[in-house]
């Protein structure tokens, strides 16, 4: 195969696109879709202050690369979530890319400033592993966009992440979740604006957008997140992407050019300030609170016990 | 030739595959849940392998989500 630009050998092949690259203009064209994807959506203005969730995956690490390159300074946030090895594996690797291009990274611990781990979390309440992380990292991340006083938390979910998010949201005509899925989310009371500029970006070609340019990531998969529903959409979706390129993008883009619309009108929900800690919430205790103090009895009835 | 896979770590050992695209047959991958990866080098579907050749097949799948 040869790169669609220069005709030299291609590393990489994007059927959606029917084309393939060389490594100088695969790079180049996954910046170039990024760009595109911030100026069409008008996700990022001059001097806005960014502040990015890193994981130590792919994902975050590539998009921190790629804003970088288009000359976007920006902040990153790290989670600590308390799950083993594999927390401190992307710790290390997520401070090891940050001290290499002198970018600065604010490490947020759970179990040292909220209390519990994410396993804690999960065994204490009904909820699954992955739901009660995900839960944690929203409020998390907001809470550090807000308090550090930035103007848009950026997020790594690429192309895939969000057409398996949408497959699933389809498939349980979840009204709530379809109208809050969109690449750009505004800031309103307690809540700051929220963009996702991969979007664009399959989830191979960022793995191979980190392989190719130099960035270790985390490869290992998260050891809480076996059988997970969504990554199994994911899997799915690729068997029909293998016969059919660019269904995903399909997809996504139908959904956020002439679905989304009808989704959001009238479903927004009122926000007030939880009566714990201030934060938004559509009830009287918002869902991070209520997981603390569950963990936290959980914990105190197995301390007794 | 050797083949790593991931997520855990392990290798296989396997005969007379002559492509990427007849080591994703094989092994029942579909191309785009994975990238092959050969020393510093990402493989195409279309590459030729030598039986001495060390192949990463490393998944892209990551996340979770609620």
């Amino acid at each position: 195969m040869k790169c669609r630009v220069c005709r030299e050998k291609a590393v990489i092949q994007v059927r959606r696109h029917n084309a393939n690259f060389c490594r100088p203009h695969f790079i180049d064209h996954v910046r170039r879709q990024v760009e595109r994807t911030i100026a069409d959506y008008r996700m990022i203005r001059p001097g806005d202050r960014l502040l990015l969730g890193v994981s130590g995956g792919k994902d975050s690490l590539a998009l921190w690369d790629i804003l970088t390159e288009l000359g976007y300074r920006v902040d990153g946030v790290y989670l600590h979530l308390g799950i083993g090895d594999y927390s401190s594996d992307s710790l290390r690797l997520s401070q090891a890319f940050a001290a290499e291009r002198d970018l600065h990274l604010r490490v947020v611990d759970l179990p040292e400033e909220y209390g519990f781990s994410v396993p804690e979390a999960a065994r204490a309440s009904r909820r699954n592993a992955c739901s009660a992380c995900g839960l944690s990292k929203r409020y998390i991340l907001n809470r550090v966009a807000v308090d550090g006083g930035y103007d848009t938390l950026v997020m790594g979910h690429n192309l895939d992440d969000e057409a398996a998010t949408l497959f699933s949201n389809v498939l349980q005509w979840n009204l709530e979740y379809l109208a809050r899925q969109h690449p750009v989310l505004p800031a309103s009371d307690g809540l700051a604006k929220k963009i996702k500029p991969l979007i664009r970006v399959a989830e191979r070609e960022t793995a191979a957008y980190a392989v190719l340019s130099g960035i270790e990531y985390e490869v290992e998969e998260c050891p809480m997140v076996a059988g997970n529903t969504i990554n199994r959409y994911k899997e799915w979706l690729n068997r029909l992407e293998e016969e059919s390129p660019g269904i995903k993008a399909q997809f996504l883009k139908g959904f956020l050019d002439r679905g989304s619309k009808a989704f959001r009108d009238g479903t927004a929900p009122e926000l007030v300030p939880c009566e714990t800690c201030g934060s938004p919430t559509t009830g009287k205790v918002c869902a991070f609170c209520r997981l603390r103090d569950a963990t936290a009895v959980d914990l105190r009835r197995r301390e007794s016990a | 030739m050797k083949v790593i896979l991931r997520q855990p770590r392990r290798e296989i050992e396997l005969e007379g595959v002559r492509r990427v695209s007849d080591l994703l047959r094989r092994l029942d991958v579909v191309a785009e849940s994975v990238l092959v990866i050969r020393g510093d080098e990402l493989l195409t579907v279309d590459e030729p392998l030598a039986e001495d050749d060390v192949v990463e097949l490393r998944p892209v799948i990551s996340g979770g989500g609620s």
